[in-house]
């Protein structure tokens, strides 16, 4: 598609932001829920009223070194909090509670490859810091000709990470791999929803473009309003054709900030950046400083789950998977999940693997589906596949069978039954049904009495067709064979 | 002596032993506040209701054998930076004017839970800056020893109630000497104790990292039985000191034995020198002769960095206000400007109109000057180097600690000034808090008491000791009370001179009373 790969290096740098799915919030003990009713979820601490003070919340710590030991970060053994000052309505005391020199964990890591899984091709991307910090709420504003907007305050104090990369991604296809890569590792140890469409996982990005060969870092555009993985990816495209025709053309960057427009498929310039914005940062004074010894950092990292990479090995190394399987099954823990729960109950772990990478996830995929929120559950996969063993469903017929668990969460016995699918291996009902076919197509059979193989299929086929498709194939193969 | 002039104690054995009841010495504290708050003008909200119904509660309790904590019903003032529930807390700016809070401070639960009878809701420099009571947005307070002088601030209301009867005891906060300048200027005692030994959830942050709460009481024993109620831990300040840094918090009257034998006082020449009133020495070294006498080994020491106190300080406070202070943009409580046309500003123009309308000229100062400190290509070389003076600050104090029980010190360099006097200077006036600016840079506790007149007017000896040594500063303090008179002394409310006319206190005392 786009022709700047030729000429020109793109480069880009993400910040991603995720929602810490705590209890409660960050420094008061109001609830930590997504959509209640407006300015519900609050208190004096959050409302940011008078002579009110934070009071960390040490679960936000917690989840906050799980992300940093996830992405291979060194752990600030002293860090802090500091107060990012700025005005706007949606920030009650008109500073952010932050990390600014002192983050909680910096120079991490993240192996990234286009197409997924963990092989050669893979890419080290850098992570150049983790912290925490605290939310802002919401602003609605009147529609048009009304001149007031109303402020949501339950979002604020709610804890955040800000997790920054180096830029070091070169392609917006491995921007989004590494988003897809960086979620599945947050839902790994299971400390966020990492839900974009509800805004518990955003995305800014820095992009800017070179000559190849060139290191120098051009002035970058700040991509922001991209509410999924694949705007990301398009607005990232997008910007660097843009870029690069600035470029082709001689023309001069600005440092500016653009909107991705999901309509237009266009990002659109919301404002140039003139001057660094002054945050006048210094430490919070209202929270002391924390100090993280080496015993907290061992216990949260032996409570870390099995991460995605190991979990691949693992799943290679036990179900015999090949590279490939084992990178998309741990690509999301539910999918992996979903996995061993049916391996522990099935022995042929490579059916297991096909069923569940094939139909499964192209049936997730089609109905835009999470694993959790499908009605298929691995004991009802395990089941079916027993069924085809048993000879009592044919492979054909199990898919049929597949779509409806995943689609009506029953159980497959009770679908073949209720859909008359069981497979015919009656061999003299099925007798009958070849008899008739041979006296139908005298012909063709002659033809495989010659020794034309293609014969046989044809012959095949009719006797399914007879049967709606629940003849047991290799019974059908036998008699035919036999007769002609 | 009439009862509202009383110490807390001594109405505590009275309702003990049922001479009185709660709402009798109530009555009498009101009574007295109606008589002189048209002089004095303390209180810039009075809950003489809410009051009563405390007091007839506690009354009630006590008729039916209750085992009441020792000050319950004593009346009991508070700052008007201390937020309580239901009661409007102002912090005597336009900004709060009308700012009820729906939560009380830590302190004000302890007090309450404790059986204090609030009075009301005491007058101070605008968001506890100053140290005149003349930046208070509704009216100045005056000194009852000298109506026509400032009793000092920023916690002037509850320095003056205190003095002049309207109150048995205050609670009143101190960034950098608003407990004990005033408490110097009335002539009675204030308490500023160690960082973190006092919970600040609920008093309006001023300068984070150097406020705190402490009594303003008639004599030391109420001070200690003040700190009694609301020192210890407070899981909702994360600044607090877990079990006060002492374990549990110990009952700080058994330190008053009146025994200082042995003990070793410092005192640094740097606090000797120029700019204090020759006066104020005289007496403050009258008093190290007492302590001399008391066995108490006083020696001269010094302090080298005490002369960087004063621009290190307002460095860090002002930085800290103006970040504390950016919620007061009228978007979500408090004053908000309104078009003239009555239309709707646009933010911007709301934000700045709110903000230049609803602080008074110190705060805006402050603001700016903090702003600017913390503004890249400043920070390095005045916030960090602020900090930095900090560090030697503590350092100072922390060597002559090694060798020194307590330090002392005047704890102003001048007796009360006229209202208006300083008003056009701000420079002077910071100077008022050259003694008492270093205690709290160094976190450390100290303890204003008083110790001899000029002029008739009072004159303060500050004590200051290490890390929660409150104990010994109340029992040095102590000692030193049981030999002199002075904390029986009462303030006259005398007319001095004509009072300098002090910008915008015409007002009177009409102001948004409850």
């Amino acid at each position: 598609m786009a022709g700047y790969n030729d000429r020109y290096e793109v480069v880009i740098g993400l910040e991603v932001h995720v929602e810490l799915h705590t209890r409660t919030k960050a420094f008061c003990s109001c609830p930590n829920e997504f959509g209640s009713e407006p300015n519900t979820n609050v208190c004096p601490v959050c409302m940011g009223l008078p002579g009110v003070l934070p009071v960390i919340n040490r679960t936000v710590l917690e989840y906050a070194l799980r992300a940093g030991l996830a992405l291979n970060c060194e752990i600030a053994s002293f860090s802090k909090f500091d107060r990012k000052n700025y005005y706007y309505p949606d920030l009650p005391k008109n500073y952010q509670i932050s990390q600014y020199d002192l983050p909680l964990c910096r120079n991490g890591y993240l192996d990234v490859a286009v197409d997924g899984g963990e092989r050669p091709g893979a890419r080290r991307i850098g992570i150049t810091r983790v912290h925490m910090e605290e939310d802002a709420g919401k602003l609605m504003h009147g529609e048009a000709g009304t001149d007031y907007s109303l402020v949501d305050v339950n979002r604020c104090g709610v804890p955040l990470l800000e997790i920054v990369s180096e830029p070091d991604l070169r392609t917006p296809e491995e921007a989004r791999a590494y988003l897809e890569k960086l979620k599945a590792i947050l839902e790994y140890i299971d400390i966020s929803d990492c839900k974009m469409e509800e805004g518990s996982l955003r995305c800014d990005a820095n992009i800017s473009v070179r000559p190849v060969g060139s290191t120098v870092l051009n002035p970058k555009s700040e991509v922001k309003n991209m509410n999924s993985f694949r705007a990301v990816q398009h607005a990232l495209a997008g910007e660097a054709e843009r870029l690069s025709a600035i470029l082709a053309e001689g023309g001069q960057f600005l440092l500016e900030t653009r909107g991705w427009d999901e309509a237009s498929g266009l990002t659109v310039q919301m404002r140039i950046k003139e001057e660094a914005s002054d945050y006048r940062y210094f430490p919070d004074p209202d929270l002391v400083p924390l100090v993280i010894g080496p015993e907290l950092i061992d216990r949260v990292r032996s409570e870390l789950p099995e991460l995605p990479a190991a979990k691949q090995q693992r799943f290679m190394a036990n179900y015999g998977l090949p590279a490939y399987d084992a990178g998309v099954l741990t690509g999301s823990r539910a999918l992996a999940d979903f996995y061993e729960a049916c391996v522990a109950a099935y022995h042929d772990q490579k059916v297991v693997s096909n069923w569940v990478m094939g139909e499964f996830l192209k049936l997730l995929k089609a109905h835009n589906l999470e694993v959790a929120a499908s009605r298929l559950t691995p004991s009802h996969l395990v089941a079916m596949l027993k069924l085809i063993d048993q000879g009592t469903i044919s492979g054909k017929i199990a898919k049929t069978i597949f779509e409806e668990m995943f689609l009506s969460g029953g159980r497959p016995e009770e679908i073949v039954k209720a859909r008359g699918l069981v497979q015919i291996s009656d061999e003299g009902e099925l007798g009958a049904v070849v008899r008739q076919v041979l006296e139908d197509h005298p012909g063709v059979a002659e033809d495989y009495r010659n020794g034309k193989e293609k014969a046989l299929t044809f012959l095949v086929g009719q006797v399914m067709k007879a049967t709606r498709g629940q003849a047991n194939p290799q019974l059908v193969n036998r008699l035919i064979k036999e007769r002609v | 002596m009439e009862i509202y002039d009383l110490t807390a104690h001594e109405l505590a054995d009275l309702l003990q032993r049922g001479e009185m009841t709660s709402e009798e010495v109530t009555g009498a504290i009101f009574q007295r506040i109606h008589d002189v708050e048209p002089d004095i003008q303390a209180y810039v909200t009075i809950t003489e209701e809410q009051a009563y119904e405390a007091a007839r509660q506690v009354d009630g309790e006590r008729r039916q054998g209750k085992d009441l904590p020792y000050l319950a019903g004593v009346p009991a003032g508070l700052k008007d930076v201390l937020c309580t529930r239901g009661i409007r807390t102002t912090c005597s700016s336009r900004m709060l004017e009308h700012f009820i809070p729906p939560y009380s401070a830590t302190v004000v639960e302890k007090l309450a839970a404790a059986g204090a009878v609030f009075t009301g809701k005491l007058n101070m420099d605008e968001f506890a800056m100053g140290s005149s009571t003349e930046n208070s947005a509704f009216f100045p307070t005056h000194n009852p020893w000298d109506l026509s002088r400032v009793p000092g601030g920023s916690s002037g209301g509850p320095a003056a109630a205190v003095a002049a009867g309207e109150a048995p005891y205050a609670l009143g906060t101190d960034t950098g000497g608003s407990i004990r300048q005033p408490a110097s200027l009335c002539g009675i005692v204030g308490l500023k104790p160690t960082y973190g030994l006092v919970s600040r959830y609920g008093m309006v942050a001023f300068a984070s990292s150097l406020d705190q709460i402490g009594p303003m009481t008639k004599d030391v024993r109420d001070c200690a039985l003040v700190l009694n109620l609301i020192a210890g831990y407070d899981p909702l300040d994360s600044t607090s000191a877990p079990g006060a840094g002492l374990g549990a918090v110990p009952d700080y009257t058994a330190f008053l034995t009146g025994e200082i034998r042995g003990l070793r006082i410092g005192v640094p020449r740097e606090f000797f020198g120029d700019g204090l009133d020759s006066a104020v020495a005289e007496a403050v070294k009258a008093s190290l002769g007492k302590l001399a006498g008391l066995g108490a080994v006083v020696d001269e020491c010094s302090f080298p960095h005490a002369e960087y106190s004063v621009p290190c300080y307002y460095l860090i406070a002002p930085a800290e206000a103006s970040s504390n202070l950016a919620r007061y943009d009228g978007v979500h409580y408090g004053y908000r400007a309104v078009a003239e046309n009555g239309g709707a500003y646009d933010l911007m123009e709301m934000y700045t109109n709110t903000r230049s309308q609803g602080f008074g000229a110190e705060v805006k100062r402050r603001i700016m000057l903090g702003t600017y400190a913390l503004s890249s290509g400043y920070y390095d070389a005045y916030y960090l180097q602020a900090l930095k003076l900090r560090t030697l600050i503590r350092d100072d104090f922390n060597r002559l600690f090694d060798q020194f029980d307590a330090i002392v010190s005047p704890t102003s360099p001048t007796p009360p000034f006229r209202l208006g006097e300083k008003s056009d200077d701000p420079l002077s006036m910071y100077l008022s808090d050259v003694y008492t600016i270093p205690v709290n840079l160094a976190g450390i506790p100290a303890i204003s008491i008083p110790c001899g007149y000029t002029d008739g007017l009072p004159v303060g000896l500050q004590l200051m000791g290490p890390v929660f040594s409150e104990g010994t500063l109340l029992r040095i303090a102590h000692a030193f009370e049981q030999d002199t008179p002075y904390h029986q002394d009462r303030a006259p409310l005398k007319r001095g001179h004509a009072a300098v006319s002090p910008a915008g206190r015409e007002g009177g005392d009409s102001h948004g009373r409850l």
